[in-house]
């Protein structure tokens, strides 16, 4: 069975935040939810690296360890999925989460925080795929359709992939031997120079 | 000649010896010495840069695992953080330590009852009953009490929800099921939790002082408040043991437990004291957690004593009168300062009209 993830090629991205605007778009995500984020190390520095995070769909997966009602699935594919019926928005999976990827949609007085909502993989929730309530609640389903996440469709240098994991690391590696030599011989210094 | 001979042996194997001492001590010297150059010598230093400049981006992401942080255009508390560390430690303490022993902590002192009851039983009251009463708990004393202990049963229920539901809880009311407690139980834990304190702050104002300990407590510690065998050591108002309680309450209760819960619902974040990053919330939740276990299991004893465990003492707080054996088996060196303001309870066989201020003496 295929394994689902995330891979952003940070010698490619440019921090175009595409792939943020693509997913708040097709998921129509509450406001002031970013399911994904895109992150630049060294910015303005010669030398910065842009990263695009969202919930990293981990196998042993800390949020799904924490969860007092125990609201999170890995779904065949190896995507991790909650169910907002089930949760209480008591915040203990973003405690968990070293990336920062649920979020909730309010602070409210007596830290009521509202239903968690994160990043799905663009495959929805536990409702009837492409059913009304199941858009409403989690979102665009396009592995229900055949279709990878949009953020990784949609990006233009395609630094952000999606998919299976073998499928995903073959097309990295490749990548990877096409480029040669070590890291320093390509991305920025064989794009600008290393005067730059 | 031979003599002469002689000396210029001596002196030549003499020179042997010393030459042969000094190339020894140099070897010495130099065998310490040249190996530590190297410390000198930047070669070593240098190759180690070389390698970590073919390497930077190893260094570069080196510094994200480790929870650096950098710029992103979606604004937000921790944004720029890629990975935070904290949140695996959290995980495993929460999940592991604080629920295995405070769980079994929680069992073992609802057990150390039980098993208590059974070796001691109930302490009775060994006088027999004269029907006067004192004064113990005024009404407003009383309603503080009552209210804050209302409170911390419905928090400790609802808490321990949170930490052993998905144990306990889910196999008996399913996950729907438990999913409404849980969030019934979140709402009421947060809002019940801040007025829950102002309780335990007032117990503080208003009897902090009646808890000093003195050297009668240190003589009632001695001798294991009685614990074991009949003879029972003096006490003022209020013992040792209930002091300890108090203490326990305000250290571990109200500044802990009830400090960290207001840094959890952001309260403290909003008054601009500390901030709501993760690892605030993780070390909080952690503090809350085991202030509120420890809380718990002191409060198991602190109910058993006040209700099964002492004959008489129950009434105290929920009538505000002890009866006047009680009080002297208890609380002797109390009892000298108010028995003059003793009351005969009413008789059973009076009717109503006949009740007597309790400032009053008969």
């Amino acid at each position: 069975m295929a394994k689902m993830k995330f891979l952003c090629d940070a010698e490619r991205c440019i921090e175009c935040n595409g792939c943020v605007t693509a997913c708040k778009n097709e998921n129509e995500v509450p406001w002031g939810v970013n399911r994904r984020r895109v992150i630049t190390l060294g910015d303005g520095e010669v030398g910065e690296k842009s990263i695009s995070v969202a919930c990293m769909h981990c196998t042993d997966a800390p949020c799904s360890a924490v969860c007092p009602v125990d609201c999170f699935y890995t779904t065949d594919d190896g995507i991790v999925l909650h169910d907002k019926d089930l949760c209480i928005g008591c915040g203990y999976c973003f405690y968990a989460c070293p990336f920062g990827a649920p979020q909730y949609p309010a602070e409210q007085a007596f830290g009521v925080r509202g239903k968690m909502d994160k990043c799905t993989f663009c495959a929805g929730g536990p409702v009837d795929d492409n059913s009304v309530a199941e858009f409403d609640k989690y979102g665009a389903n396009r592995v229900s359709q055949g279709k990878l996440p949009l953020c990784a469709e949609m990006c233009s240098t395609k630094a952000l992939l999606a998919g299976d994991g073998d499928m995903v690391a073959d097309i990295y590696r490749e990548r990877i031997l096409k480029r040669g030599d070590r890291p320093q011989t390509w991305g920025w210094e064989k794009a600008y120079g290393s005067a730059v | 000649m031979s003599s002469n001979t002689a000396t210029a042996n001596a002196e030549k194997s003499r020179r042997r010896f010393k030459a042969m001492g000094w190339s020894i001590l140099l070897i010495f010297a130099c065998a310490i010495i040249l190996p530590a150059t190297s410390y000198l010598i930047p070669t070593e230093t240098a190759q180690a840069q070389v390698v970590d400049d073919k390497n930077q981006r190893a260094n570069f992401w080196r510094a994200v695992r480790e929870g650096g942080s950098g710029y992103s255009s979606v604004k937000g508390p921790e944004t720029g953080v890629f990975i935070q560390n904290g949140g695996q430690n959290w995980r495993q303490l929460r999940n592991g330590p604080i629920s295995t022993y405070g769980g079994w902590a929680l069992i073992l002192a609802v057990l150390g009852c039980i098993g208590f009851y059974l070796v001691r039983g109930k302490i009775k009251i060994d006088a027999e009953i004269s029907g006067r009463k004192v004064q113990r708990w005024e009404t407003w004393e009383r309603f503080m009490h009552w209210f804050t202990a209302a409170g911390f049963v419905v928090l400790a229920i609802t808490g321990l929800s949170m930490l052993f539901g998905r144990l306990v809880l889910i196999p008996v009311l399913g996950p729907e099921g438990f999913s409404l407690w849980a969030n019934m139980s979140i709402n009421v834990h947060n809002v019940v939790g801040p007025f829950f304190s102002i309780g335990v702050l007032a117990m503080f104002l208003f009897w902090a002082k009646n808890n000093l300990f003195n050297a009668v407590d240190m003589k009632w510690f001695s001798s294991g408040g009685g614990i074991i065998g009949s003879a029972h050591p003096s006490a003022g108002k209020l013992n040792g043991g209930e002091k300890v309680w108090f203490w326990v309450v305000i250290l571990v209760g109200l500044i802990a437990v009830c400090g960290s819960g207001f840094a959890l619902i952001g309260w403290l974040a909003q008054l601009g004291i500390g901030d709501e990053t993760r690892a605030t919330m993780q070390f909080m939740h952690k503090v809350h957690a085991i202030g509120a276990i420890l809380w718990i299991v002191m409060f198991f004893g602190h109910a058993y004593i006040g209700t099964v465990g002492t004959e008489g003492a129950l009434e105290g707080m929920a009538t505000g009168k002890v009866s006047a054996e009680w009080a002297k088996q208890h609380h002797d060196l109390w009892y000298d300062e108010v028995k003059d303001k003793a009351v005969q309870d009413e008789p059973a066989a009076a009717g109503p009209g006949v009740s007597q201020p309790s400032t009053s003496t008969t």
